[in-house]
């Protein structure tokens, strides 16, 4: 017996601040401009994409107290640009990376509101976290959050942000010509909330939005973080995308719903994804040989290589070996603003790891660079990337994938034109939108009939 | 501070007045809901169900840069609406509920090409880098056509909502007591303060700071990029910004400013504006605040900077004598009680309503900010029929003459305060 096919998820994020992004390429355009972002946008509405990501970072990354220059540098605020993309846009789902640290509640509540209201019920927060006092140092707070207290205070920004929104019903605008009634409850909005990290009363001042709340995104992947996600988020962006450690991570993940009273399909697992396509897999695996030079300069691999070592590598040359001395285990001081040089939990030990099969293969410090990051997860033929995301959707890897195309503005557009179609007629993606929300395109159900289910049930 | 190049002397000479004729006005409008009567929202002509809508605000942005207007206005603050000037009501009776105003700017922005889009932004409970990098990429969005409206809340009820500081509850009649003064004055001060960080972070960015540079790897020219390290009584911001040097450089910032408080508010155009609103009754009334202003501009020691001052006014707008004001009246009486406003209230046709601001104008204003008293109905008022009462008369553009507000606004783009060439 077979089950069902699984429908699935496709998203886009529009090309980020890291080395995965190819500036170099004369395809490339700007990173800035309206048009480029209007583009993505549309070519993802067109392959009847669910949303667009957006990114975001609040300090220009630094390393040797330097800004960083390799990579692409710079981007807009993340609201105004999806709210301007919702006028170019009809069904496209529009998702932020917003976080929890340098912003306040009330403020961000009525943003998503606002962004709910204006795109026709669009809007997906991202929820993210940081406790750094350098990004600190451009907001009031500075940088006030102990780093075990972040996900403590995330929480609470998230429910307090539920609070508000629940604050309205959604029936109390009669707007009552005749009568002169606007408002059918004069304490509409009105919220208190006594908590460790907010304690904030009054009236919310924008009246419920079309999804009710935003769809909500986590993308951490700590035991906290995955956690927060299997408690109060509607999907994760991770990045499992490989087969067998997306499986493990979506039944880890999945499994932790039971204990918060949810279903499997109330959180869906959406690993980010890169690709490179070609006519044949021959002539994408080389395609891909090529982008993953483009995106790993000798100088970027120095600079990758200072993220675990620690120390200034400047001297050495990125087409010799790699060094000899050992890895500053001491606090990281290099790279700053950079999530990434967190995974490397034990220095000394990567460091005698890459030696080691850098001696082992031949490798340079480039080499090493090139072929233990940046792997693209689908590389082939359009047959070849479709067969490929289906099995690994109907395998319980994933329910879908937000894909990272590597050039902006037009890097999603083979895709959108040879893939799309292909998994189209396999029967397991939309050929049209079948709704208006995003919530519609994902499968989820609207919150207040959530909510009316759980009471239902308890 | 570096001084902003501009081949300009300030606000007197308009580069967009043909010479011998008299002066060119310039008009905007300020948007707020269904119209800045209470009672405008009960007008067949309002679509008081809509006001949360994209397709709402798309109709009134549209509309106005029909009429070839210089800006419009989108109103905003951090609470609901209310009838009390300093604390919340509890009524059912008028439009409660509204948009972020920068939002509301961005989701228009792509489906206008000419006009300028100026949200309101509240100064005291926000953070500069976000309002920065958010006007900045309202700017790109519009292609050049971005402004802010800086704003502070003295209310106790919208601090509150942010839980980080205390704002003392007080009435009205308390605005002259000692200590109100010296909440309204810190307000103010900061956001002078909140200014000047929006305008380095602007700057942050040099022009040509993204080189992508192929031969060095170099995506842009770190020498061109620059940490502000503002340090102010309420925050410090470290920078640079994460979003490069808007289109226009600097976006126009606009406040609104009323004599009294001190002289707090006067004072923040002179420190920190390009555009400021004020609230003259009459010639008079219109000399001597223009005089206050420039007084105020001298003492911040910008005097050399343009500072374009727009006259605000309450508009009923009717082609039939007698019928605005009766339009009023029938208003005030659906809303229980005659309208007030800070500004000049002005009830008549097109043709009266021209004469007035040429005779206003006479004074030293660049132009007028009209608050449409109901949106729907004087909004088209204004585009279809003062508009072409002014160009009859030659003071008004007979179409777009520049692509970037401060195009429209013959303010100069400025240099970079960090560029060095």
């Amino acid at each position: 017996m077979s089950k069902p096919l699984k429908q699935i998820h496709l998203a886009a994020h529009f090309p980020g601040v890291n080395n995965t992004t190819v500036w170099s390429d004369p395809e490339a355009g700007s990173h800035i401009e309206f048009s480029s972002f209007a583009h993505f946008a549309r070519t993802a509405e067109r392959a009847r994409f669910d949303f667009l990501f957006l990114a975001e970072g609040l300090r220009l990354r630094e390393q040797g107290g330097q800004i960083y220059d390799l990579d692409v540098v710079g981007r807009p605020d993340t609201f105004t640009v999806l709210s301007a993309l919702a006028a170019v846009t009809e069904h496209l789902g529009l998702t932020g990376t917003i976080n929890s640290t340098f912003n306040e509640p009330y403020e961000v509540a009525r943003q998503f509101a606002a962004l709910d209201h204006l795109s026709g019920g669009r809007a997906a927060w991202n929820v993210v976290t940081s406790w750094d006092a350098f990004t600190g140092e451009n907001f009031r707070r500075g940088g006030f959050l102990p780093q075990e207290e972040r996900y403590s205070r995330a929480k609470e920004f998230l429910a307090t942000a539920n609070e508000l929104f629940d604050s309205w019903r959604g029936d109390e605008i009669l707007a009552d010509q005749e009568s002169g009634v606007f408002l059918g409850d004069a304490k509409a909005g009105a919220f208190t909330h006594r908590g460790r990290h907010f304690d904030i009363e009054g009236r919310f001042d924008v009246p419920r939005s079309p999804q009710g709340r935003p769809v909500i995104f986590q993308a951490g992947d700590s035991e906290e973080g995955r956690e927060f996600a299997a408690q109060a988020a509607d999907a994760i962006f991770s990045r499992y995308a490989a087969r067998a450690e997306g499986q493990e991570f979506y039944q880890d993940v999945k499994g932790r719903l039971a204990r918060h009273g949810r279903t499997p399909d109330q959180l869906l697992i959406l690993p980010a994804a890169t690709f490179v396509l070609g006519d044949t897999d021959a002539d994408a695996q080389e395609a891909a040989r090529v982008v993953r030079r483009q995106q790993v300069s000798g100088a970027t691999a120095i600079k990758h290589l200072e993220f675990v070592w620690n120390r200034d590598l400047s001297a050495y040359d990125p087409d010799g070996p790699l060094p000899d001395i050992d890895p500053d285990p001491g606090e990281h001081t290099v790279s700053r603003g950079r999530a990434q040089v967190r995974m490397y939990r034990d220095p000394l030990a990567t460091a005698r790891e890459w030696r080691e099969l850098a001696a082992a293969r031949g490798w340079s410090i480039r080499d090493l660079v090139i072929e233990t990051g940046n792997r693209q997860s689908f590389v082939g033929s359009p047959g070849t990337v479709a067969r490929t995301i289906d099995d690994f959707v109907q395998s319980d890897a994933a329910d879908g994938f937000i894909l990272v195309p590597h050039i902006t503005p037009g890097g999603l557009d083979a895709f959108a034109d040879k893939v799309v179609p292909l998994l189209q007629e396999g029967g397991v993606y939309r050929t049209e939108y079948e709704g208006t929300t995003l919530r519609d395109h994902l499968g989820l159900a609207h919150p207040d009939a959530d909510a009316r289910d759980r009471l239902a049930a308890s | 501070m570096s001084s902003t190049p501009s081949a300009l002397p300030p606000d007197d000479s308009d580069p967009a007045a043909p010479s011998g004729r008299p002066a060119a006005l310039h008009l905007a409008v300020a948007l707020d809901g269904a119209g800045w009567h209470p009672a405008a929202w009960r007008e067949p002509v309002s679509r008081p169900r809509e006001l949360l809508t994209a397709g709402y605000w798309a109709d009134l942005v549209t509309e106005a840069e029909r009429g070839l207007l210089d800006f419009v206005t989108i109103e905003d603050s951090l609470g609901l609406q209310s009838s009390h000037p300093t604390e919340p009501d509890d009524r059912t009776d008028q439009v409660r509920g509204r948009l972020d105003a920068v939002l509301v700017a961005a989701r228009v922005a792509p489906l206008t090409s000419r006009i300028g889009l100026v949200p309101t932004v509240v100064t005291t409970h926000t953070e500069p880098f976000h309002l920065s990098k958010a006007i900045a990429t309202l700017d790109y969005v519009s292609t050049g056509r971005a402004g802010v409206r800086v704003q502070v809340s003295a209310r106790q009820n919208e601090a509150a909502h942010f839980g980080r500081r205390t704002i003392p509850r007080f009435g009205p009649e308390d605005l002259e007591s000692r200590a109100v003064r010296e909440v309204v004055l810190d307000l103010f001060d900061e956001a002078a303060d909140y200014v000047e960080v929006l305008r380095r972070l602007w700057d942050s960015w040099e022009d040509d700071a993204e080189i992508r540079d192929a031969a060095t790897g170099r995506f842009v020219d770190r020498g061109k990029l620059h940490h502000i390290d503002f340090e102010g009584r309420h925050f410090g911001v470290k920078g640079p910004s994460i979003t490069p040097r808007p289109p226009q450089g600097q976006p126009p910032v606009s406040a609104l400013a009323h004599e009294g408080a001190a002289g707090a508010p006067f004072r923040l155009l002179g420190r920190s504006a390009d555009i400021g609103y004020v609230t003259p009754h009459d010639s008079a009334g219109a000399a001597s605040i223009v005089a206050a202003v420039r007084a105020a501009r001298a003492e911040a020691g910008r005097a050399d900077q343009p500072l374009r001052l727009f006259g605000d006014l309450v508009v009923f707008l009717d082609e039939a004598p007698g019928a605005a004001a009766a339009r009023r009246d029938r208003l005030d009486g659906l809303a229980g009680r005659p309208y007030r406003s800070d500004a000049r209230i002005f009830t008549g046709t097109s043709a009266q309503l021209a004469d007035l601001l040429q005779e206003l104008g006479g004074s030293g204003l660049t132009g007028f900010r009209l608050r449409p008293a109901v949106v729907g109905h004087d909004l088209p008022a204004i585009t279809r029929g003062l508009v072409p009462e002014l160009q009859r008369r030659g003071v008004f553009r007979r179409s777009y003459e520049a692509d970037t507000l401060r195009g429209l606004l013959g303010l100069a783009r400025p240099a970079s305060r960090y560029a060095t060439a």
